[in-house]
């Protein structure tokens, strides 16, 4: 059992948690995961861990809600517990001294590019950042982005704040401009990530993606979460799950990642309001 | 394997028939439920037997001078023993009599491939069907279990030294139970949320229900085992923290052969393209035949195809016939013969209704614009001259290609063995398949640093995995009284 020490809601619809876990806190490295279960009933996801504190022995979580595990996550409050939480999971993102590095961010993307932009910078590099959101209000971790990064460009598809439009025309613009980044970093839906792939190999620039795909165990015991990456089979939870964005097959994974919505519709239809996960236990 | 050579006190016969009177007696069977309604639901296939069907079967044992029974299992429990005393009907003294050799009876008696090993030797099976001697061991240890008869074995002084047992499956828990009982501080390191390894997501309720698994846990727990579930040794600690900083002064390793493989064929990562491992991972752990009262979901179509021919293949077609599929093949590439799964458990699948194709080699998988599957492109085998292991080698038949329809693949052609531990342990050797080296003594090429079961052998059996945990045990006692003096 995990206490939650803090939540907060970052917007409707992602949430922050600083939950109780110091093993994990002490081997915590940019690009690590968690896998958790909230409940004796609860499926296991993947999350990845946004900051940690040695000193305290707690991590950061933020949580889209999209799914039933993730709405019900919504629903926990300081004081509540997580019962079942491993880690930290994957490779560590590879963090040196590259020169100048663009890190693009789409949604709750952006909390799982914060920690590594935050490594970069730590790291020597020059990072310029490019978050997007869909408007305003869920524009998430401003503050820390700008902490991190010599330069942050915001985008909103409706252009409610920062500039109007995707991650991707903010990148195309600043590659065009005079700056030649030498490595760029991108997390976020795996549209996106495409797009900016697509983008940054015209350009010839060495990128690296976050994946995110469907996982159970995250221990490289179940194959759900493999992909394909330069015609060869890799499993993301203990391969990755960052890799050479150019080499990935990211049209795969996206037909792969829709395999159980259908389903999960009726998981949610099922239960969110009946099950509470107060303490963990459900009632 | 090191075992004492004292003289045994002769052995008493119990059993007031002649041998030619015990050898006239047939094998019983105990009752399973019919096949057409157990294929709707995960409940276990047999009842094992019941008191009547267990003292009848007891007769039939020849107590023979030289109870070769014994030597065909892997950790020599004292058949002809227990069998008397069932024969007496002392039950308790009959599972005393296995405990003392196998912590995992009620496990064992279950999956065991006995055909191949205690009842393969058994002196009755030259002239009849051997002695059912696997269900005898289960009936034993449900008789206590459903008694409540929790007998916890005497323990040794303590020894005040600290060993960690790294993965919960059978050669694991089995290490852990023998070195508590020596007097040792023992922690179980386990990566998922539950223990039991194998046994909790592997192998299906239907054949292993499991609180049957809780509760032989539960009485390694009794002896003071601690287990820490959510930790996975090379993440979270690494081996030689265990050492340096949280004072362990010895380690067994049971992480198993958990890796699926897959064939690297066209159209493997459709959608609907599963591994043995995540579906039965999926239904077993996470308990997706209960969705949605459980979170976890599973897809399962109309027409399913299992690649493979061993038992996780069995295991993941029977599981799949169980979500009312039209129906459910299973594909594999030599014949009946050369399939390496346990003879009851294809006779359990016959019965279920799996579709058997044999000499039949899956060579693409096809999906449609959207990526799910719809079929699967297979190629007619024949069987050549016999390969190195005796087994006759599939050929494939020139232009023989056909089209099979399906719209679920399930991938059961083998687990390689975990690498986290071996990625993360500077100094510790393995072959070329992944596995961890070890001697005869099952220490690894690190000083106080043991391994067994599937991580060290690749794909093998529960009992061989507890065998390995006994002989670990062993080693580890004898290691660590070289660090007392
Ligand atoms: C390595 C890794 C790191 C991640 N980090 C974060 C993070 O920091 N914050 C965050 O909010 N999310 C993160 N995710 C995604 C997160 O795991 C999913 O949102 C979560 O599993 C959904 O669970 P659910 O029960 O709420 O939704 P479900 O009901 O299971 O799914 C809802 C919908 O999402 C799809 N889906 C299922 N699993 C995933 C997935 N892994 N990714 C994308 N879509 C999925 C389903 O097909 C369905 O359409 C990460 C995923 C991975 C693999
Ligand atoms: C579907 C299936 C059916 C089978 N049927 C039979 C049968 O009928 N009869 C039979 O005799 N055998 C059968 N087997 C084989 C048998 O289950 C295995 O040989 C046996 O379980 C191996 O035991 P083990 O102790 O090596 O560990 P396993 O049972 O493989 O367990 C290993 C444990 O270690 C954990 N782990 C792995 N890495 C780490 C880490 N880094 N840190 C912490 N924990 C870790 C895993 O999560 C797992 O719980 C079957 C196997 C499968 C997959
Ligand atoms: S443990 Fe297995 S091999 Fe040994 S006697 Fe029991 S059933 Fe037979
Ligand atoms: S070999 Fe068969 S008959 Fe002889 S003691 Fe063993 S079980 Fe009994
Ligand atoms: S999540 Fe199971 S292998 Fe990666």
């Amino acid at each position: 059992m995990h206490l939650i020490h803090h939540k907060k809601q970052l917007s409707p619809n992602i949430s922050l948690f600083e939950i109780d876990a110091p093993l994990i806190a002490k081997k915590h490295q940019a690009g690590n995961f968690v896998i958790l279960r909230i409940n004796e009933f609860g499926e296991r996801i993947p999350l990845t861990i946004v900051d940690s504190n040695k000193e305290n022995g707690r991590i950061t979580l933020i949580v889209q809600s999209i799914g039933k595990t993730t709405e019900m996550m919504k629903n926990l409050e300081t004081g509540d517990f997580i019962k079942d939480l491993v880690g930290p999971l994957g490779e560590a993102t590879p963090i040196t001294n590259y020169g100048t590095v663009v890190c693009v961010g789409g949604g709750v993307g952006t909390a799982v590019i914060y920690p590594l932009a935050k490594a970069l910078k730590d790291a020597g590099n020059k990072v310029i950042s490019i978050t997007g959101a869909q408007n305003a209000a869920a524009v998430i971790l401003e503050d820390e982005m700008h902490s991190c990064s010599d330069e942050l460009i915001l985008t909103t598809d409706d252009g409610s704040t920062g500039k109007k439009g995707f991650v991707t025309h903010a990148l195309s613009e600043l590659l065009k401009s005079e700056i030649k980044p030498d490595y760029v970093f991108t997390t976020g839906p795996l549209g996106m990530m495409k797009a900016v792939s697509e983008l940054t190999k015209s350009w010839k620039i060495p990128t690296m993606a976050s994946l995110n795909p469907i996982m159970m165990d995250g221990t490289g015991m179940c194959g759900a979460c493999r992909v394909t990456v330069g015609n060869e089979l890799k499993f993301a939870c203990v391969d990755g799950p960052e890799f050479d964005a150019h080499a990935i097959d990211f049209d795969e994974l996206i037909t792969r990642n829709g395999n159980y919505k259908k389903i999960e519709k009726k998981a949610v239809k099922n239960g969110v309001s009946k099950v509470t996960c107060k303490t963990g236990v459900p009632a | 394997m090191r075992r004492s050579r004292e003289k045994k006190p002769a052995y008493e016969k119990k059993i007031p028939l002649k041998p030619k009177e015990r050898m006239a007696i047939n094998r019983h069977m105990p009752i399973e439920k019919n096949p057409e309604c157990r294929v709707q639901n995960f409940t276990e296939v047999s009842d094992g037997f019941n008191v009547e069907l267990a003292s009848q079967e007891a007769l039939r044992c020849l107590e023979c001078n030289d109870p070769v029974c014994t030597q065909g299992c892997p950790v020599n429990v004292d058949i002809r023993s227990f069998i008397g005393m069932i024969y007496q009907k002392d039950y308790q003294g009959a599972i005393n009599k296995i405990r003392e050799s196998n912590y995992l009876p009620a496990i064992c008696g279950r999956v065991c491939p006995q055909e191949s090993l205690c009842e393969q030797v058994c002196l009755v099976g030259k002239r009849n069907e051997p002695l059912a001697i696997g269900k005898l061991e289960r009936f034993v240890a449900d008789f206590e279990r459903n008694n409540g008869g929790i007998s916890v074995p005497e323990k040794q002084p303590p020894k005040n030294q600290k060993v960690a047992v790294i993965g919960s499956g059978p050669g694991g828990l089995t290490a852990a139970a023998d070195l508590a009982v020596r007097g040792y501080d023992v922690t179980i390191f386990e990566a998922l949320h539950e223990a039991g390894g194998v046994l909790k997501f592997g192998i299906p309720e239907f054949r292993l229900p499991k609180h049957i698994v809780d509760a032989e846990i539960d009485r390694i727990k009794a002896l003071g085992v601690e287990i820490q579930t959510n930790v996975l040794i090379g993440k979270t600690i690494t081996i030689d923290e265990l050492y340096d900083e949280m004072g362990f002064l010895a380690v067994y390793i049971g992480t198993g052969a958990g890796s699926p493989r897959f064939m690297n064929i066209p159209g493997e990562n459709l959608s609907e393209v599963y591994s043995a491992s995540e579906v039965l991972t999926r239904v077993n752990l996470m308990k997706s035949y209960k969705f949605p009262e459980y979170d976890t979901p599973i897809k399962m179509g109309k027409r399913i195809a299992i690649i493979g021919g061993g038992d996780v293949a069995m295991d993941a077609a029977r599981t799949s016939k169980r979500f009312n599929p039209e129906r459910t093949m299973l594909l594999y590439r030599r014949s009946r013969e050369e399939m390496p799964a346990r003879a009851e458990e294809i006779h359990h699948a016959e019965e279920e209704g799996i579709d058997f194709r044999f000499l039949t080699n899956p060579i693409a998988i096809l999906g449609d614009e959207d990526g799910h599957v719809t079929r699967i492109e297979c190629q007619k085998m024949e069987l050549g001259p016999p390969d190195e292991n005796g087994r006759q080698r599939p050929i494939p038949v020139p232009d023989s290609n056909f089209i099979i329809e399906a719209d679920t693949v399930i991938m059961a052609i083998g687990q390689n063995p975990n690498p986290i531990i071996q990625q993360t342990t500077p100094g510790l050797e393995t072959t070329k398949w992944g596995t961890i080296t070890v001697n005869e003594d099952g220490e690894t090429s690190r000083k106080g640093i043991f391994a067994g079961g599937d991580i060290s052998r690749g794909g093998a059996t529960v009992i061989q995995a507890v065998a390995d945990g006994k002989l670990a045990a062993a080693s580890i006692d004898s290691y660590l009284e070289t660090l007392r003096n």
